[in-house]
């Protein structure tokens, strides 16, 4: 398996981005830059269909010697878990771009078509790397374009939301910086040659305080991103004040670079720490679902009303992934699609709205499903979906999660199934005091019904949300092994947890108080197998 | 003994179709065709059905026909296809949803005359149709899961028909989040058995494999059945998530009639019935079952006797029944609690349309207070309200005679005589505010204003045809279960016998107390008292309501305090409210909004990042203002930093 696949999905957009350059003239700015995303749409597409679904590893991949030096590679290659993310990537950069240019942006089209390109470049890189190190670049790389969307493109206080946002993202970017390279270091010491490729590392042997600081380093780094309550509130800022596509693309696939980070990299790199952190995790995921829910409830802003839910629904998929069973993994990962789909859609309908009436204030709206009906149909369905009705395919993530989370300890299902009710409730309230009611101002007697551009943005979207609801088996089959081959990784962790743990009781029972101390201070090294 | 059988597909394909049609070409296709296509996709479904009946008639008892569809969610050794099954039990649902349905799809054609919204109205009784089918026919839980929310959808859709009053707008929203409150119970029920049953490796959620391995669940018998007990109670309006069900009168009458009387609120009934495995293993959550729906039963009833809005008595109506049939299916008496099901679909629907048809022909008026000697104008609504009434008050010969009569006896014979004694109280009751209501609309002196008096005429023929079939099976319908000792004795309870024949663990069972002769004398005393009760009722509602007309607002004075508690429905509505809407509310406002995130945590971050605005400002100045050189500054900085420490690393 190889071809050139990945480099061509990652860096065709790069292209386009130089290429959109050169233009002058803004229809064919809008086009091409249009055109260059549907290249890396197709090739993502081509690998769903070429993708084995039976094999766990990485497919596609591609490894040159990059920094050889620093054994730093190029070394890309695509799983079960990033290849929907992939797509997911490429469609919604598609639709941000055709929806952007319909109106939506006016202002320097081609600086904004070069950062959703590079921007795309970024995201596909950073899901698509093997080795922590290109990883990295790929993920310093995307927040630059993210970060000067909000500030050129943005409205509101974006300063503030842009200072915000890279404050809190660059915390976290450089403590995982300082443990990718501490890990690097670590295997050096062990083997002999510097490392940074993912499956190298997976084999260094850690002391249990080392494991712990450097899962904390990459956890707080993808816990900001995701983000976790209570490090969330650069979330509402930057998602309210962002231009619609800048709103797609933070919420619809950076945030999941958060929970991919922990799927991918924290959980795989130090299985102990994170079986022992999940009670932490669980609890702080619960927290987000129903915080995010009741903040949402009392928005009087229909954006930052939606920028809550996502603190709502992320924090199912953190429950989903440190339920550590499949069922939780599987979930949580489809429930990452689900959110980029439904919010993605949410966004740029708030976004239509905008356009016409350039104010997110609810009160300012009511009774627009008399004035727009086809906008109020799509809204209702893409709302059913962000509440998890089943037959679409919010259900099947939710409901995978809280059954793995249910598996792995009930008592946290139990609390976070009132995010479902709370869901429902914001969303429909919500809804009705925009869709429903007689319309209140008379400026909106004139609104005009969605464009032939926006529809074909929507329908694309609600498509994908009927069709993942009632045929969830091709996306569940092909992550499935790949989250398996985790699990096979968190069950060895598990099993040396139970035997050093056995070992602690039989030393206390012999009365052996030196071993106690000895293994009170550090947990025997996790080698690889 | 199960045979494939893919025409059952069609039950579902046909109003699929219908929403398709109705969504997409119902506006420009124009209101004949949407007309002709809203009812007749579920006709078509019925007739389907009654195929399927008829085949399942000439098999042996328990056979089941079945149709796979395709395989659903999965991950790891879980599993879910998505599969139909039509056996004896889910049989009788079909029928009713898909024959009553029609009748009222076709009645809807008529009442909906003159609504612009006509395409809209048929895509979501349509897409109704399809998820109670769903929700019917599923062989697994949670496929009956996807119909369960499905059917809640549509009647959120459908309370909320007439969007612009903010009124019916907010009553759909809250019968949809009181059911999805009910609904945590059902999936929390769901996950429970999954649990139980992964432990020992086996993964299913059919009801076939439920069943086979019912004594799996037995640890947690109590716990599941009284979580999807839970989730019955909201979508069958039982205590405590009742509040939804009269507030969602302000939807149009068809749908009252359909989704609020006939078929949706049964299903809680329903659900109870096909796990009435685990059921049985918990005698514990059958005694709960069978309280609650013996106490809503009776409070349902006394908040009937007080309402002047001819819709809302209904509901509550509605309400105090379903709570029959709870209290049937939770002393064992699963068969008659179907039974009740049944009848109560044919008389109650029924009770609707009338209701609908008078409310069309006073123009939209729903009080009681200004109608009365209606019959002579509408004698077909009139003929045939009396019917239903009848029917529900349990005059023989009539369908909800034997059907109540049924489940009250069944409550004896398990040793629940104060369940048994308030069930025939409420029967009382329920005959009385019945006749009240067809006396206060159809008899006495006329206090209809006279600009309505010259438009009163009898409905159209499409809407009083429904209405003479369904008169018909409210007489007719109960005579598939007449009492053992007559005719052909309880063939409805023979048919359902292989669903739900596994004795209740525990139980008091009168055969073994009671010798044959005994039972049989029995059974007939306890059948007059109820009829007793029954006759009562409509005695003191003639009494009241036309020998001493002044008397109800004597009364009224008289016993003021009581008035207002019942006519306040208990103040439940308002302890809600003050218990968990309004301090909902305030957390999330006060508290959480302005409280902790936009007072602590930002006040956090604020702190640190006025520091870095400070910095940014003065690097501002410095800026080119040129993205690209912003990007490579930055990008520059992040790999200046990684080599620093790479360099430290090797070194």
């Amino acid at each position: 398996m190889g071809g050139w696949y990945l480099t061509g999905l990652i860096f065709v957009p790069t292209l386009g981005a130089f290429g959109v350059l050169a233009l002058s003239d803004e229809v064919a700015i809008w086009r091409s830059a249009f055109i260059y995303s549907l290249i890396p749409l197709v090739i993502s597409l081509h690998l769903f269909a070429a993708f084995d679904p039976h094999q766990a590893g990485y497919q596609f991949v591609e490894q040159y010697a990059w920094i050889p030096q620093f054994g730093i590679s190029y070394h890309v290659g695509v799983d079960g878990i990033s290849l929907f993310l992939v797509i997911l990537t490429t469609l919604l950069v598609s639709l941000s771009l055709l929806y952007s240019g319909g109106g939506d942006i006016t202002k320097r089209p081609r600086e904004f078509c070069f950062m959703m390109l590079v921007l795309e470049t970024g995201l596909l890189g950073a899901l698509l790397a093997v080795d922590l190190f290109l990883f990295y670049v790929f993920w310093e790389v995307m927040l630059v374009p993210m970060y000067l969307m909000i500030g050129i493109w943005g409205h509101g206080r974006k300063i503030y939301a842009t200072f915000k946002f890279v404050i809190f993202t660059m915390l976290g970017s450089l403590l995982m910086l300082v443990a990718i390279l501490y890990l690097a270091g670590a295997a050096r010491a062990q083997t002999g040659h510097l490392s940074f490729d993912l499956p190298d590392l997976y084999g260094v042997a850690l002391t249990h305080a080392q494991a712990c600081w450097l899962f904390a380093g990459f956890a707080i780094a993808f816990a900001i991103k995701v983000p976790m309550w209570p490090v969330h509130t650069w979330l509402p800022d930057a998602h309210t004040e962002a231009p619609t596509a800048g709103s797609v693309m933070l919420a619809g696939v950076m945030l999941k670079m958060g929970t991919y980070g922990f799927v991918r990299f924290a959980i795989p790199l130090f299985p102990e720490i994170a079986i022992q952190a999940t009670p932490i995790f669980m609890t702080l995921a619960v927290i987000g679902i129903i915080y995010g829910a009741l903040v949402a409830m009392v928005q009087p802003n229909l954006k930052r009303l939606v920028a809550y839910s996502s603190v709502s629904h992320l924090g199912f998929v953190m429950l989903g992934i440190f339920a550590l069973n499949t069922q939780g993994l599987d979930g949580a990962i489809y429930q990452m699609l689900n959110h980029g789909v439904s919010t993605g859609a949410l966004f740029l309908l708030v976004g239509m709205l905008y356009v016409r009436r350039h104010t997110f204030e609810i009160a300012e709206y009511g009774g627009l499903a008399k004035i727009m009906p086809m906008y109020a149909a799509f809204f209702m369905i893409v709302m059913l979906s962000s509440i998890g009705l089943p037959g679409l395919n919010g259900f099947v993530g939710e409901f995978l999660i809280l059954l793995g989370t249910f598996l792995h300890a009930p008592i946290f299902a139990w609390f976070a199934v009132a995010g479902i009710v709370l869901g429902a409730l914001y969303m429909m309230w919500a809804y009705e005091r925009v869709m429903w009611g007689p319309v209140t101002k008379a400026v909106n007697q004139t609104l005009k019904d969605l464009s032939r551009r926006e529809i074909a943005v929507m329908v694309p979207l609600v498509a994908l949300m009927i069709l993942m609801g009632l045929f969830p088996r091709p996306l569940l089959s092909r992550m499935e092994p790949s989250v398996n081959a985790l699990l096979v990784r968190v069950q060895a962790a598990q099993a040396r947890l139970d035997a050093a743990h056995a070992h602690h009781d039989a030393a206390r029972h012999a009365g052996h108080a030196r071993a106690l101390a000895a293994l009170g201070a550090s947990l025997p090294p996790m080698a690889d197998q | 003994m199960t045979q494939d059988f893919p025409a059952l597909g069609l039950i579902l394909l046909f109003p699929a179709l219908g929403v398709l049609f109705n969504l997409f070409g119902g506006r420009s296709a124009g209101r004949g065709a949407v007309n002709l296509i809203g009812p007749g996709v579920i006709f078509a479904a019925f007739v389907v059905a009654l195929w399927g009946f008829i085949k399942l008639l000439a098999m042996p008892p328990g056979a089941a026909l079945v149709c796979g569809l395709w395989p659903w969610i999965a991950a790891g050794p879980f599993h879910v296809e998505l599969g139909l099954r039509l056996d004896a039990l889910s049989a009788v649902m079909t029928l009713v949803v898909t024959g009553v349905g029609a009748l009222i799809h076709l009645y809807s054609a008529g009442y909906m005359a003159d609504d612009a919204g006509y395409a809209r109205y048929f895509t979501y009784l349509n897409l109704f149709a399809l998820s109670m089918l769903v929700l019917v026919l599923a062989d697994n839980l949670l496929e009956m899961f996807i119909g369960w929310e499905g059917v809640g959808l549509c009647s959120y859709l459908l309370i909320a028909f007439w969007f612009d009053n903010p009124v019916y707008a907010r009553n759909g929203r809250k019968a949809f989040i009181v059911n999805r409150v009910g609904d945590l119970g059902f999936l929390l029920g769901i996950f429970t058995i999954v649990a139980a049953l992964g432990a020992h490796g086996v993964w299913t959620l059919d009801f076939v494999g439920l069943e086979r391995h019912a004594d799996l669940l037995q640890p947690v018998a109590v716990c599941a059945a009284l979580l999807l007990f839970f989730g019955a109670t909201g979508k069958s309006a039982q205590i405590p998530l009742y509040v939804w069900l009269p507030d969602a009168m302000v939807g149009p009458t068809p749908v009252s009639a359909l989704i609020h009387a006939a078929t949706m609120v049964t299903a809680g009934v329903y659900m109870i019935v096909r796990m009435n495995f685990l059921y049985i293993q918990a005698p514990v959550a059958m005694d709960l079952v069978a309280t609650v729906g013996a106490l809503t039963a009776f409070f349902a009833a006394t908040i009937a006797i007080v309402q002047t809005d001819i819709k809302r008595v209904l509901a509550y109506s509605t309400i105090s029944q379903i709570g029959y049939m709870m209290l049937g299916v939770g002393v064992g008496a699963f068969a008659a609690g179907v039974f009740h099901l049944m009848t109560h679909a044919f008389f109650k629907g029924l009770l609707f349309l009338c209701a609908g048809s008078v409310i069309h022909a006073m123009q939209g008026e729903q009080d009681m207070r200004q109608m009365g000697a209606l019959r002579k104008k509408l004698p077909i609504t009139y003929a045939t309200m009396l019917m239903a009434t009848l029917a529900i008050s349990a005059v023989p010969p009539f369908a909800g005679y034997f059907s109540k009569d049924l489940i009250l006896e069944g409550v004896y014979a398990s040793g629940h005589v104060w369940l048994w004694l308030i069930g025939v109280i409420t029967a009382g009751i329920t005959s009385f505010y019945m006749f009240r209501l067809i006396f206060m609309t159809f008899w006495g002196e006329s206090r209809v204003t006279p600009d309505k008096l010259h438009h009163l005429h009898e409905s159209p023929a499409v809407m009083t045809i429904p209405l003479v079939v369904l008169a018909l099976f409210s007489l007719v319908g109960g005579w598939v279960g007449l009492p053992d000792w007559l005719l052909w004795g309880d063939a409805f309870k023979r048919f359902l016998a292989p669903i739900v024949s596994r004795p209740v663990v525990g139980a008091f069972v009168m055969a073994a107390a009671h010798p044959a002769a005994a039972r049989l004398s029995l059974s007939v005393i306890l059948s007059m008292v109820a009829l007793a009760a029954g006759l009562i009722g409509i005695f003191l509602a003639w009494m009241l309501y036309l020998r001493y007309p002044g008397a109800p607002q004597r009364i009224a004075a008289r016993m003021a305090t009581i008035h207002e508690v019942l006519a306040e429905k208990y103040y439940v509505d308002q302890i809600y409210d003050l218990l968990i809407s309004r301090p909902l509310f305030w957390i999330s406002g006060t508290v959480l909004s302005d409280g902790v995130d936009r007072g602590v945590i930002d006040g956090l971050v604020n702190g640190a990042g006025a520091a870095v605005e400070e910095g940014g400002e003065t690097a501002r100045k410095a800026a080119t203002g040129n993205v690209r050189d912003y990007a490579f500054v930055y990008l520059a900085g992040a790999l200046a930093v990684a080599g620093f420490y790479v360099y430290m690393v090797v070194r």
